[in-house]
């Protein structure tokens, strides 16, 4: 699917969770709309921010899927990522 | 307060206050939200659908277009014709609101909101330096919530937010005790803050045209034009103002909380007005309750088939966020004061004299606790699948016939509140 190009897109998915004693969460995994289940190889960075890309934001995990980086959003309690173009889409080109 | 005509602002303690202003706050935070209206010309409208929808709130490019806040959308649209009209999402706003305030206060403690998307801050004694830290707090802002503002850095309030409409969006000035002659005084006099329009016609037929013609002439002559405002207006533009940064009960510059409509058709009768109260009425009582306020009286406004404007008032006994206690202070106003010479048109139904919820309330003598305490949990429960479900999926039963509304949405959430002193 290409459609996506120039418009990135607002992908809601669910998260496996880990929640430590702090209180810190850290995504374990997560499922894909078309129902794969991708683990989190590696947390680089936790911070709030906001998504440029496909608006609103909140606490922004980037992690690393299979090689790939990949800006993870917890919004109001719900979780989203940023689908983008190919170029750094992380859907995988398996 | 100290007596300052014979003070130099140079003599008055240093301190070091900002004013931050999130830039076109409702615009910007539909623009957040929704990447395809980011460049575009946004307005924000209250009832979209009736033709008598006012614009709330504008982008950049709408305001270039020549869009104003208050401006009817028909008449919007002819000025823009490209005009992306959407309705507002308060609660949206208010959380963007509450995540600016959680910014600044990592800041400060010292911290006065004033409006929704305005906030004065007192780093004084911080030890920070007040340029970097607004800077800091610009930056912040984008990235965290991807938002902008202007802030102005000064050595009092007044000064400090003439700063931050002096350069926006995204942007920090910065007036000093040395540059503020230069920079503030060649201002025309209404942009200093409280100097409304009429005060500026009557300043302008004694040739006061600037700010530093206010500060140049003798204070007890503006005393006598202006009255005790004459004095207040001559320490702001000399830079002698000392008011301080209020960090307590800082919900308080919210005046009230107002929802109106101006109806598709004519309410030609009592029913038909009570429908559109109560309607209103919800909205007000949601927006008490997500903000913690509760409401000591009710104004309503109403607008006949004439464009004629009438106000009421009404003050209560005991402070409420019961929809249904406000639409039914107002339905009595209504009974007590109109007289149906011409129907109906527009009606706002406001929540003012606001009190914060989270403090202990004064019950009236005739006044059933226990009752109230009812009916509030039954309008918490209702607010809430209301917020869940939408607006439409509980209703009074009476509001399920035939409502002249289309779609309720025109109106103000906060009016900023006097600066305290
Ligand atoms: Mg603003």
């Amino acid at each position: 699917m290409r459609d996506g190009d120039k418009m990135a897109r607002k992908v809601y998915v669910e998260v496996i969770l880990k929640t430590d004693r702090e209180g810190k969460n850290r995504p374990l995994s997560i499922l894909w709309e078309d129902g794969t289940r991708y683990e989190v190889d590696r947390l680089l960075d936790v911070r709030r921010a906001a998504s440029l890309k496909v608006g609103g934001g909140g606490m922004r995990y980037v992690i690393m899927i299979r090689g790939q980086q990949c800006r993870l959003f917890e919004e109001d309690g719900r979780w989203f990522v940023e689908a983008d173009g190919p170029e750094d889409g992380e859907r995988g080109e398996s | 307060m100290c007596d300052l005509a014979e003070y130099l602002p140079e003599q008055l303690p240093e301190r070091s206050i900002l004013h931050s202003d999130m830039n076109s706050f409702y615009a910007s935070v539909e623009a957040m939200l929704d990447p395809k209206l980011r460049g575009k010309a946004v307005a924000v409208c209250g009832s979209q659908e009736t033709r008598h929808g006012i614009v709330l709130a504008k982008s950049q490019k709408a305001k270039k277009a020549g869009v104003k806040t208050g401006m009817a959308v028909w008449e919007a649209r002819q000025c823009c014709p490209d005009l992306i009209v959407v309705p507002p999402q308060y609660d949206a706003y208010i959380k963007y609101s509450k995540l600016a305030h959680e910014i600044y206060l990592r800041y400060t403690d010292q911290m006065e909101p004033f409006g929704m998307d305005e906030c004065w801050l007192d780093l004084t004694g911080t030890g920070r330096d007040p340029v970097q830290t607004a800077d800091e707090i610009r930056e912040t802002v984008k990235s965290e919530l991807g938002l902008t503002v202007s802030i102005g850095v000064s050595f009092n309030k007044i000064f400090a937010k003439l700063g931050s409409d002096m350069k926006k969006p995204d942007a920090v000035t910065v007036i000093t005790r040395q540059n503020f002659r230069s920079l503030v005084w060649p201002l025309a006099a209404s942009e200093i803050l409280y100097c409304g329009r009429a005060t500026t016609r009557r300043l302008a037929r004694y040739g006061v045209l600037t700010i530093g013609d206010i500060a140049a002439t003798p204070p007890e002559l503006l005393q006598d034009w202006l009255g005790i405002n004459g004095l207040a207006l001559w320490r702001y533009a000399a830079g002698l103002d000392c008011s301080r940064v209020m960090t307590d009960g800082w919900e308080a510059p919210v005046k009230s909380i107002g929802h109106g409509v101006t109806c598709v058709s004519d309410l030609l009768n009592d029913g038909e007005v009570w429908h559109v109260m109560l309607e209103l009425a919800q909205e007000v009582g949601h927006r008490l309750r997500s903000q913690d306020f509760l409401a000591g009286g009710v104004q309503l406004t109403l607008r006949d088939n004439g464009l004629l404007f009438t106000q009421y008032q009404a003050k209560r006994e005991a402070a409420t966020r019961s929809a249904m206690e406000i639409a039914q202070d107002c339905f009595r106003l209504f009974r007590e004061n109109y007289r149906w010479e011409t129907p109906v048109r527009a009606i706002c139904v406001r929540a003012v004299r606001l009190v914060s919820s989270r403090e202990p309330q004064q019950l009236g003598i005739f006044d059933d606790a226990a009752r109230r305490e009812k009916q509030d949990r039954l309008e918490a429960a209702i607010d809430d699948i209301r917020r869940r479900y939408g607006k439409r999926a509980v209703y009074n039963a009476c509001l399920m016939g035939d409502i002249k509304v289309h779609e309720i949405g025109a109106s103000e959430v906060t009016m900023p509140g006097m600066m305290y002193v």
